[in-house]
């Protein structure tokens, strides 16, 4: 290369593995929260780049709503096999078996909210400091205000008004007993860079991600897969469709998209075309103008 | 887009201010909305809010204004940052509110950036606040200054009321440390010059504001000529296959360091050659800034976190004793007789003030040599002393080797930016 500059993809790469050393040497117990999906792919991907030929110092800890797709449980046991890691599960069964968390009940319930508390434990039990996840600005606006280190007071509450500045590429970790910070190393990634990247990477995914025949249903506009854990109401109705998804959360939460594309060269060309943002499926982030923020002010991802 | 092209977009980070009204959130809305980086339920989502609102036009600032309290009070607090692509450049925006904590924000959002869009608008001409964030652009030296004179259509698109502020702006720049600076009459809101070319200002030869962002030449924004290569962390896989590898990770911040070269370790003093370069699990021959790299060395020598490689006849200074150019971002006031704590690069040392040497007014950018009173959002230059050598340039060679942070030891929090004088 005699034109010293580098491309965008490899900037970015060469920032978030930056990210990932500054996070292990400057904690004692980091983690990588591990949900299965692309993005969280991503991180472990990059987590291996950054410490090769050494394994990743990190363990990979995924919380368990116990409503996940099984794509996405394959998927997870054979990664972590693949690359030699350690995987801690968190489950939320686990804390309403225990009174930690109550099941919602209601015609939308979901354990999405429920994940915060089953999060939060985990990190008191383990003793974490510091959570790698794989959110991005561009994903949702609450995230586009946060840090690329984010601090957690000792209730794990994130709060967006006293945010430190973040200058330069010095980070600072500092915090006190039992305050922990989440890490965004893909910050600055959008939803087109992941998918160029695994593409240039030749990055697995798990089945989810392409297009696929599934028994599906509609409710309000969203395409949800028929499930052990959503009851059909009166006038909705099974259907098998091709279909693949976007992003990969709870099944009784992600919408399904209608697509054709089973390669990642498809994928892209699908992604950007795409008139609506990848969350626009999500049943989550649809509950409230703020939601995200209200989540991630208690604790959530 | 093919995969081809996309792989060889380039990287730009900008940084935009402006004051309330100058329409600067109409602007990025622009930039996002022509790039097509707006998406369909983003628009329904404001659309609906606006109406909410009782407003007659979209207002493009609640794409950029996320959290409850900014949509609630209508005003921006923190930095937002926002993306959007053409086939030639993947852009980065550093959104920074132009009042509330303006410094503390502008300084952030300018820390990493390639360019500093300025917008002026064009009925009030160059104000208090285009002074303020050129002196702030100038001062973390952001190589590319835009000056945007907005609301061109206000002004009947008269060329007269550009080449003014065109004056007086260069009169003021003088004074200011700014290598690159360019001059675009736009209108925001009807789109005018900002993506595409305008036909109401056919006086105006110059290039649109998507273009410059997309064309200007951002390959000597790094340094390439003073090596430096600060260490992280040491990997140490203890494998059987990679038994004896030992590795040092982190990121060029000056410079090119080839495979085979002499290298310099500082703080020992120590010299060795380079063994191998890898970026990832990929053996390379050089690297260059800012790629992360783990490096390894022909000699078995004691390295550890914050030591740096640099070069024999390449040196940076060392020394306990630094003046610096600091930005006090914290709500607490400077407490003169404290210990703070110091992060520059890799390395994190404790460090005294010895003098506050002036203090800064960026209204009239006049030194205050009297006023030792340090809060929130002051600019001053300042003697310091560390616990042990740091080894640096300064800022205005080097932006990564120069720049440092002050922390507090009790709070934990960022208490200061430093720009090494």
């Amino acid at each position: 290369m005699n034109n010293y500059l580098l491309k965008h993809l490899q900037e970015l790469e060469s920032e978030s593995i930056y990210i990932m050393r500054e996070v292990f040497s400057q904690f004692e117990n980091p983690v990588i929260l591990f949900s299965g999906g692309k993005d969280s792919i991503v991180l472990t991907h990059l987590a291996r780049k950054a410490f090769w030929p050494a394994k990743i110092p990190f363990p990979l800890l995924h919380i368990d709503t116990g409503h996940n797709f099984p794509e996405t449980l394959t998927y997870r046991d054979w990664m972590v096999n693949e690359i030699g890691a350690r995987l801690i599960i968190g489950s939320v069964q686990n804390s309403i078996d225990l009174g930690r968390t109550k099941e919602e009940s209601g015609l939308n319930a979901s354990r999405n909210a429920l994940q915060t508390i089953t999060l939060l434990d985990a990190i008191t039990e383990h003793k974490f400091d510091a959570c790698l996840g794989g959110a991005r600005r561009d994903e949702e606006k609450a995230r586009a205000k946060e840090r690329i280190f984010s601090h957690r007071d000792e209730f794990g509450q994130w709060n967006p008004k006293n945010q430190r500045p973040e200058l330069w590429n010095l980070f600072n970790g500092n915090k006190l007993l039992d305050e922990h910070f989440r890490v965004f190393p893909i910050s600055n990634w959008t939803e087109m860079d992941v998918w160029q990247y695994i593409l240039a990477e030749n990055i697995s995914l798990p089945s989810l991600y392409f297009a696929h025949e599934r028994e599906v249903f509609e409710r309000n506009k969203t395409l949800l897969s028929v499930s052990p854990y959503l009851t059909l109401r009166e006038g909705e109705k099974a259907i098998k469709k091709v279909v693949r998804y976007r992003t990969c959360g709870d099944m009784t939460i992600t919408g399904a998209i209608e697509s054709e594309a089973e390669t990642l060269e498809e994928i892209i060309i699908e992604v950007a075309a795409s008139r609506l943002t990848e969350r626009g499926n999500r049943e989550d982030d649809k509950r409230s103008e703020t939601s995200m923020e209200d989540r991630k002010k208690q604790g959530y991802f | 887009m093919n995969n081809e092209s996309y792989l060889n977009m380039e990287l730009l980070r900008f940084t935009t201010a402006g004051s309330v009204d100058d329409g600067k959130s109409t602007l990025i809305g622009r930039l996002l909305y022509d790039s097509k980086s707006i998406f369909q339920d983003q628009l329904e989502s404001i659309t609906k809010i606006s109406n909410r609102k009782g407003l007659d036009h979209l207002d493009l600032s609640l794409l950029t204004d996320g959290l409850k309290d900014e949509r609630e009070q209508g005003i921006t607090i923190e930095v937002a940052y926002r993306y959007f692509a053409t086939p030639k450049r993947k852009f980065i925006i550093a959104d920074t509110p132009g009042h509330i904590q303006y410094t503390r924000n502008m300084v952030t959002g300018a820390s990493t950036a390639n360019v500093a869009l300025i917008l002026i608008d064009a009925r009030k001409g160059v104000i208090e606040q285009t002074y303020r964030h050129s002196f702030i652009a100038s001062l973390l030296q952001i190589p590319h200054l835009i000056v945007c004179v907005n609301k061109m259509d206000l002004v009947n698109y008269e060329e007269e009321v550009f080449n003014t502020i065109v004056t007086n702006y260069k009169n003021f720049a003088s004074k200011l440390d700014v290598k690159d600076i360019c001059f675009i009459p736009i209108s925001a809101l009807n789109g005018d010059n900002v993506v595409n070319r305008s036909s109401n200002m056919n006086w105006y030869e110059g290039s649109t504001l998507m273009y410059t962002l997309e064309n200007m030449h951002i390959g000597s924004d790094q340094n390439h000529l003073d090596p430096r290569f600060p260490v992280q962390t040491i990997i140490r896989p203890h494998s059987n296959e990679f038994h004896d590898h030992r590795a040092y990770a982190g990121r060029i911040e000056g410079g090119v360091f080839r495979k085979g070269e002499e290298v310099l370790l500082l703080p020992s003093g120590l010299k060795s050659k380079i063994n191998s370069i890898y970026y990832g699990d990929k053996e390379i021959s050089e690297a260059f800034p800012p790629m992360s790299v783990s490096m390894t060395l022909c000699d078995e020598i004691d390295i550890s976190r914050g030591d740096i490689f640099v070069k024999q006849n390449n040196q940076p200074n060392a020394s306990q004793d630094l003046e610096v150019m600091f930005c006090w971002l914290n709500q607490s006031p400077l407490n003169l007789s404290g210990k703070y704590l110091l992060k520059h690069t890799t390395n994190s040392v404790r460090a005294i003030f010895k003098e506050i040497i002036y203090k800064l007014d960026i209204q009239t950018i006049s030194r205050n040599e009297m006023d030792k009173e340090i809060v929130s959002n002051d600019i001053f230059r300042a003697k310091i002393r560390t616990t042990k050598p740091l080894f640096f340039d300064p800022y205005r060679k080097n932006r990564n080797t120069g720049s440092l942070i002050l922390i507090d030891e009790i709070t934990n929090e960022t208490l200061a930016a430093g720009m090494i004088v």
